[in-house]
Order: C-alpha cells, then structure tokens, then sequence
C-alpha cells in the first residue's frame, strides 16, 4: 500500500505559493473544503487564480478567501449571493471568467483523465464561443474547450483511507470527484481518516492513484445556504 | 383570464410522461412537481448530482450534504442516485434527460432564449443553463408573456446576450401555449377565457395562428 496521510492542514499544503492555479470542490456550501480554505485565508499567500462552480457566501466558503483579498482571477458558473465578490468584480478588482457549469465539470474531468480537449454544445452561438473553434458533428454544431490545468486541486470528501481511497456524501460528491487528480497536486480533507482495509473497495467513488495527500478535517461547520422545509 | 404562476406549473405539468426524467429549472419550473398527474413513473434530477429528489425536508431532517441546484435543502424518494457534476451534466448533454423545462427573459421565432444577463446589470452567471438548452431531448420554458413594462417576451429575435440557439420546443405563458416552428411561432391552445387577439398583441415575434384555437386544459 502506498501511505498518502499527511498530519495536519499545513503539511497538506506544503507547496503552494502566491499566483498558483486551485481547483476547489463543492457547489453552493455544500461539499467544501473548509479547513483547507480556512487556513489558505489566514496565511500570507495571494494573487490566485479559483476554479470553482461557485463563490461561497460573504463570511464562509470560497467568500473567505475573497474576504482577504485571495484571489485574483475567478473561474466560475453561477456567482451569485456573494456581495463582497460582487463588489470587487464591479470594481475590476478581480477578473471573472463565466463557464456553463457543465463544461467546467467536464474541463475538471478532461483533466484528470488526461484528455487536453473536447467539444460540447453548450455555449454554441453565446458570448461563451467567441474566439473558440466550432465543429459540425452530425450536423449539429459545437465548441472546443480546453482542459484546465492547475497546480492544487482542494478536495472534500465524507470518508477515506490511509491509501487516499474515498467515499462521498449526497450531493457533496459534486465537483470533488471531478477535481481529483486533475492538478498537479491532489489534497483532500475528510471527515473521517479510516486504517487500510476499513472501507469495502466495491464501495469506493475515488481511488486512491488520484491522490496525493490526505487528512482529517476539524471543527466541520456544514453550513447550509438555503434552509427549505416542507410546509405541514 | 390569464394564468398566475401556479397555473402555468399546472399546464406544464400536463406535458410529463410516464418513465420521464425531468429536470427543473428555478422560478415557475419548480413548481410543476407539485401537479405531477396520478399514476405516472418519473424522476427529477438536479444537476448538482442527484436523480430521484423528493420534496423539502421536514424541521429537523435536514442535512447539509443534501441540496438542490437552487441549493435547497431536499430529500430523496426511493430508487434515488446521487453522482458528480461531470455525470450529472453527462446525463444532460448525453439526452438522457426527458424534458427540462426552464424560465427566460426572452424567447424567439427562432428557438432562441436568453435568460442568463440583461447588459448594465450585475451578472451573476449562467449556471447550468446553457448547457441545458443546448442539449436537452426536449426544452420548455415557462414565463409569463410580457415583462414588467408590458413589453413582448416572445421576440422575432432576442435582443439580450443568449443562453442558446435553436433549441426552445415550446413555450408555456400566463397567455397561450405557444409551438416554435420553421416559419415561427405557433399559436396552439388559449389561457380559459383569454380572446386569441389578446396573445397576438402581446406576441412581438411572427405568430401563426390557426383558425381554431382551443382553450388550455388544467384539471
């Protein structure tokens, strides 16, 4: 077996600089890596560029890192519900690049599964074709899009093993299984690091190969956004 | 009269199909899973990676690990499937999904619909929404027919920034039901009492109207 445990936060990001690429998992708040995000907003690092479905809340998620000025360049889909992102997007503070989401799953996945390009229809004859080469297949037409390619992917997952092998929970599966081993590095925090041989390997979503470091998160929040309840 | 929110959801609702997977969008598409005809077998998906959702949870069953696309707390019915957002949009993209059915700005003769940026005005992004359109077997938009200033939503082209191109099947109002053809849109059935003149008033695109129109049926 090949150990991918890591003690702690700070020795699973050992390596990462200012101006560096991240892939952040999660959609909305749920499924986020909170104690990789938290501890990237207390330190000195900056200028990055976030691959993300979303941009947190103003006072937690991915909104942390806005919050102390993190991030330069923001790669996203929907970038709602975040004032502070919305003001330094008005104020050219940052730069946005709107991706439909479907696409920017699949240049995750392009990624990680060592594919640099592939065509899709979404976005064919929108502002999100300009400049990008467009296919006829079957006489339906499509863009190229790129696989993106960053140095920290920064994962969530519920559970995982000394090998990095992993489990999801729900809907916080989302982007994380996608963003494994689709950067440089892989880091994943979990709610629950189990010995080698505790998960049944029929049972696993992410294996460990797309893994490079792991440990086990603390003081998990799981805020919810949008509390809905039925109505009696 | 013209329909409110609710009965366009009702309309809509009338189009599901035994052994449909549907997604919804937010807004009005919402609210057609709660008129879901008797008997019938379907699924809703949601694209942040779950098949089979039920309705909101009840005080106290609530869990964070489990939201909607609108990021709702939700809960899941029996056969239910949770998955990663590459599959979830593969099931999209792939027509595995039956019908999405989604709100818009504007919609046009063409297929054509915006609803993701009005220009001047904060942007909050597409979502998943031009994927949807741009790959679902079967695309309904449910909006009310003229905006807020009364002006058509229903164009011979749209002016906003677009989500997709022809890709609208059929378009549900507070007025009519309204089919997009080759040579434009089609005037199929009427809101119960509402006149045919009425809906080519407030139609700005080209509007075929047959000599016939019957009148929308609801319950």
């Amino acid at each position: 077996m090949i150990t991918k445990t890591v003690p702690n936060v700070s020795s699973a990001l050992e390596g990462i600089q200012s101006g560096m690429t991240l892939m952040l998992g999660g959609f909305g708040l749920c499924g986020i890596p909170e104690n990789l995000i938290k501890t990237i907003a207390k330190s000195p690092l900056k200028d990055f560029t976030c691959i993300s479905a979303n941009v947190g809340v103003d006072d937690f998620g991915l909104g942390l890192l806005f919050q102390h000025k993190k991030i330069k360049t923001m790669i996203g889909s929907y970038v709602g519900e975040n004032a502070e992102f919305e003001r330094q997007m008005l104020s050219n503070e940052i730069e946005v690049v709107l991706t439909p989401m479907g696409t920017l799953a699949e240049k995750c996945r392009a990624a990680q599964m060592g594919i640099p390009a592939f065509y899709t229809p979404a976005g064919y004859g929108t502002e999100v074709a300009e400049g990008k080469e467009v296919r006829s297949f079957h006489s339906k037409k499509y863009i190229l899009e790129e696989a993106y390619q960053a140095d920290f992917a920064l994962i969530k997952a519920w559970k995982g093993d000394h090998a990095g092998n992993l489990i999801f929970r729900g809907t916080a599966k989302n982007f994380n299984s996608v963003m494994c081993g689709a950067a440089k590095n892989t880091v994943v925090e979990v709610e629950e690091l189990l010995p080698p041989g505790e998960l049944d390997p029929n049972q696993i979503h992410t294996p460990g190969i797309f893994v490079d470091r792991i440990f086990e998160g603390t003081s998990y929040e799981k805020r919810i956004e949008n509390l809905t309840l039925k109505t009696l | 009269m013209a329909l409110d929110k609710e009965g366009i959801a009702k309309r809509i609702a009338k189009e599901l199909k035994n052994g449909y997977y549907v997604n919804l969008g937010i807004g009005i598409p919402t609210l057609v899973a709660n008129y879901v005809p008797e008997g019938l077998q379907l699924e809703f998906q949601s694209e942040n990676g779950v098949l089979g959702m039920g309705p909101f949870p009840i005080a106290g069953q609530e869990d964070a690990d489990l939201i909607n696309a609108g990021k709702q707390t939700i809960t899941t019915l029996a056969g239910a499937s949770f998955f990663d957002s590459s599959t979830s949009f593969g099931m999209i993209r792939g027509r595995h999904i039956d019908l999405s059915v989604l709100g818009a700005m504007q919609v046009d003769q063409s297929g054509a619909i915006a609803n993701w940026k009005i220009p001047g005005k904060l942007v909050k992004g597409m979502g998943g929404a031009m994927d949807l359109v741009a790959s679902a077997e079967n695309i309904i938009v449910a909006m009310m027919h003229t905006d807020r200033k009364g002006n058509s939503k229903l164009k011979s082209k749209c002016s906003l920034p677009l989500t997709g191109v022809a890709c609208v099947k059929r378009v549900v109002t507070n007025l009519a039901v309204i089919d997009i053809t080759y040579e434009g849109f089609y005037l199929k059935e009427r809101a119960p009492q509402v006149e045919v003149e009425e809906i080519i008033q407030a139609t700005e695109g080209l509007l075929i109207v047959p000599n016939q129109v019957p009148e929308m049926i609801l319950d």
